[in-house]
């Protein structure tokens, strides 16, 4: 850390100690073993999205026999409701949903996390303009957003993942604005104001290491939502490509021939649920871990 | 005065609530009509004849400017005229009415029915802190909290009626025209199940959460020392005052099934708003989707409202503040 040492009432044992939380709060959270089997799940799911393309026997949208068919030897779950291989369908689908679930909660968390800080640094009305702000977009179920842009614009990638972040945004903003304001009230960051160290760097150094606890755990929760966001609106008919292989989708399309081929719609279930499963633990280990870490460092 | 403390608080959210759905109405209009390029070419298509796009134009009432438009839009929703559906060439309204009612009826029978098991559950959770009961519920807590609500819908329609259960329970709910959901409720147990346990988790978290403090509390330990009946330290002074905080989460999720409603009534078949909503947003029929973006934000405005209030009227502490 480069602290300059000519100045005397440098706040840096204050900073260091309230630094150590977030990846101490990883290493202990992965004591807890609901933490351990999210983060098994996780990777299981990420590791079939990612590399499923490779193992797939067909292409994602290759014919290989009749209409719903049942397992056999030329497709090892079956055929879907045009005669696609269920299998390889299910290898390739994984990617659309993850990608575009990830790339949406990053956007809602490094917006959020700005609004959120913003807000409780500035303590005038900007803060309130930019919460009420944010309570305006909270008015609205997720997916109803989602759904009114899609009526306009379709079902394009950009699209839904932007609406997925824009209304992950407030969520999180929320959460970071209350875990800084306790902060930008204490000595340290009076202190740094004091010696005239630039907003933006108090900020970023100061006030944005603390809040990054309560925001990793949000996070995971966000990204949990985000999956089913996108896996819903896939299943409601909005994904970008039709026909593409996409988890959701399939879940659509074959969810009429549940009765004669129910592998086109089991295996993509089983898929989200295992990945929003995993997700969900890992926020929770996390967040258990951190009240655990509270409470010694209360108890100190 | 602490009555007219609790009018005056009212008044104010009230205020603040209007607030939120006139800015919520902008961002549906923006979103719907102003913002990119023409609605009509979009929705006709590059195909489009001139004659055609006009047509279609006046019928959204895209002439005039933004303003005018937006001001003929809401005046007319104030009026109870939502416009004339595109692909149905009727009036929004009476296109809706009978669904308006089904999802109604849908969300009274999530709500009724988890309440009560949440808040039961989540209390005794707390009771038995850290015990089989309360790990056990933890976890199933967590990962229906996590997993999306079509996921189980599907998967209950996969048990219950296709493929495990083969006929158990009907897959689909039918509502013929002119009838209403409560003539089959058997049709309407795995939609209303699904929405139950979507919203439950969150309801026992809060409720065991809330619980758990008040049965640390100096009163609680008092009301025991004093030699209460445990039953009466519990139904009496325990569970009240834990039910405060409750309110809010229990107001938050009623308001969540508005929008929850949208894909469980999909997967269903169930003749609502959901389903009109997901139906309206694939064939474009924006007067449609605007008219239920605004039913589902005011929905949604008037149930928090509802909670913030509640929560003031069961908790004196927050009471004296006003």
């Amino acid at each position: 850390m480069a602290v300059t040492s000519d100045i005397a009432v440098t706040p840096e044992p204050e900073v260091i100690t309230a630094r150590r939380p977030a990846g101490a709060l990883l290493r202990s959270s992965l004591r807890l073993w609901r933490t351990r089997i999210g983060v098994a799940l996780v990777v299981l799911l990420v590791v079939v999205a990612l590399f499923g393309p490779f193992f797939a026997p067909h292409g994602p949208t290759d014919f290989v026999g009749a209409p719903n068919t049942g397992p056999s030897d030329a497709a090892r779950f079956g055929t879907d409701h045009i005669g696609q291989d269920v299998w390889s369908r299910f290898l390739w689908g994984g990617r659309e949903v993850l990608g575009m679930a990830v790339a949406a909660t990053a956007i809602g968390l490094i917006l959020g996390g700005l609004i959120g800080l913003v807000a409780a640094y500035s303590r005038n009305i900007l803060d309130d303009v930019l919460m009420r702000a944010m309570d305006v977009i909270l008015a609205f179920p997720q997916i109803m957003l989602a759904l009114v842009a899609i009526a306009t614009v379709g079902p394009k990638t950009w699209l839904l993942v932007l609406t997925v972040g824009l209304t992950t945004m407030p969520r999180v903003a929320r959460v970071a604005r209350g875990a800084a304001q306790p902060i930008v009230e204490r000595d340290f960051v009076a202190a740094a104001e004091a010696l005239g160290v630039p907003r933006l760097r108090i900020l970023v150094g100061e006030v944005m290491p603390n809040t990054l606890s309560p925001l990793l755990v949000e996070v995971n929760l966000r990204l949990t939502y985000s999956i089913g966001l996108i896996a819903g609106l896939a299943f409601l008919g909005f994904a970008p490509n039709p026909n593409g292989a996409d988890w959701g989708f399939m879940i659509q399309e074959n969810r009429l021939a549940l009765v004669q081929q129910p592998w086109g719609v089991v295996l993509p279930v089983v898929a989200i649920a295992l990945l929003t499963i995993g997700t969900g633990l890992v926020g929770d280990g996390i967040a258990r871990a951190a009240v655990g870490i509270d409470r010694s460092r209360g108890g100190e | 005065m602490k009555l007219g403390g609790i009018a005056g608080f009212v008044v104010r959210r009230l205020l603040l609530g209007l607030l939120v759905l006139g800015l919520v109405s902008i961002v549906v209009f923006a979103a719907t009509q102003a913002l990119p390029g023409d609605p009509a070419r979009s929705i006709l298509g590059r195909t489009a004849t001139p004659a055609s796009l006009k047509a279609l134009r006046d019928q959204l009432g895209l002439g005039g400017s933004v303003l005018s438009q937006y001001f003929s839009w809401i005046g007319g929703l104030l009026h109870g005229d939502a416009g004339n559906s595109l692909a149905a060439q009727e009036p929004v309204t009476d296109l809706l009415g009978d669904k308006v009612v089904n999802s109604a009826f849908l969300v009274f029978c999530s709500g009724i029915i988890s309440i009560p098991i949440s808040v039961a559950i989540g209390s005794y959770a707390a009771l038995r802190r850290d015990r089989t009961f309360d790990v056990s519920t933890s976890i199933a807590t967590l990962v229906f909290a996590a997993l999306p609500e079509f996921v189980v819908g599907v998967s209950l329609v996969v048990i219950f009626a296709t493929t495990v259960f083969t006929g158990f329970l009907p897959a689909i709910t039918i509502i013929s025209p002119g009838a209403r959901p409560w003539n089959d409720m058997t049709a309407m147990i795995l939609p209303t199940a699904t929405l139950v346990l979507a919203v439950t988790p969150y309801v026992v978290r809060i409720m065991r959460a809330s619980m758990i403090e008040v049965l640390e509390s100096d009163y609680v330990e008092m009301a025991r020392l004093k030699g209460l009946p445990e039953r009466t330290v519990i139904v009496r002074h325990a569970l009240p005052n834990a039910l405060g905080p409750t309110f809010q989460v229990i107001a938050i999720n009623l308001a969540y099934l508005a929008g929850g409603v949208i894909v469980v009534e999909y997967v269903f078949n169930y003749a609502g708003i959901g389903g009109a909503l997901r139906d309206a947003v694939s064939t474009q029929d924006l007067p449609v989707v605007q008219a239920l973006a605004m039913l589902i934000a005011a929905v949604y405005v008037v149930l928090n409202l509802l909670a913030d209030v509640a929560t003031i009227i069961v908790t004196p502490r927050l009471r004296t503040r006003l």
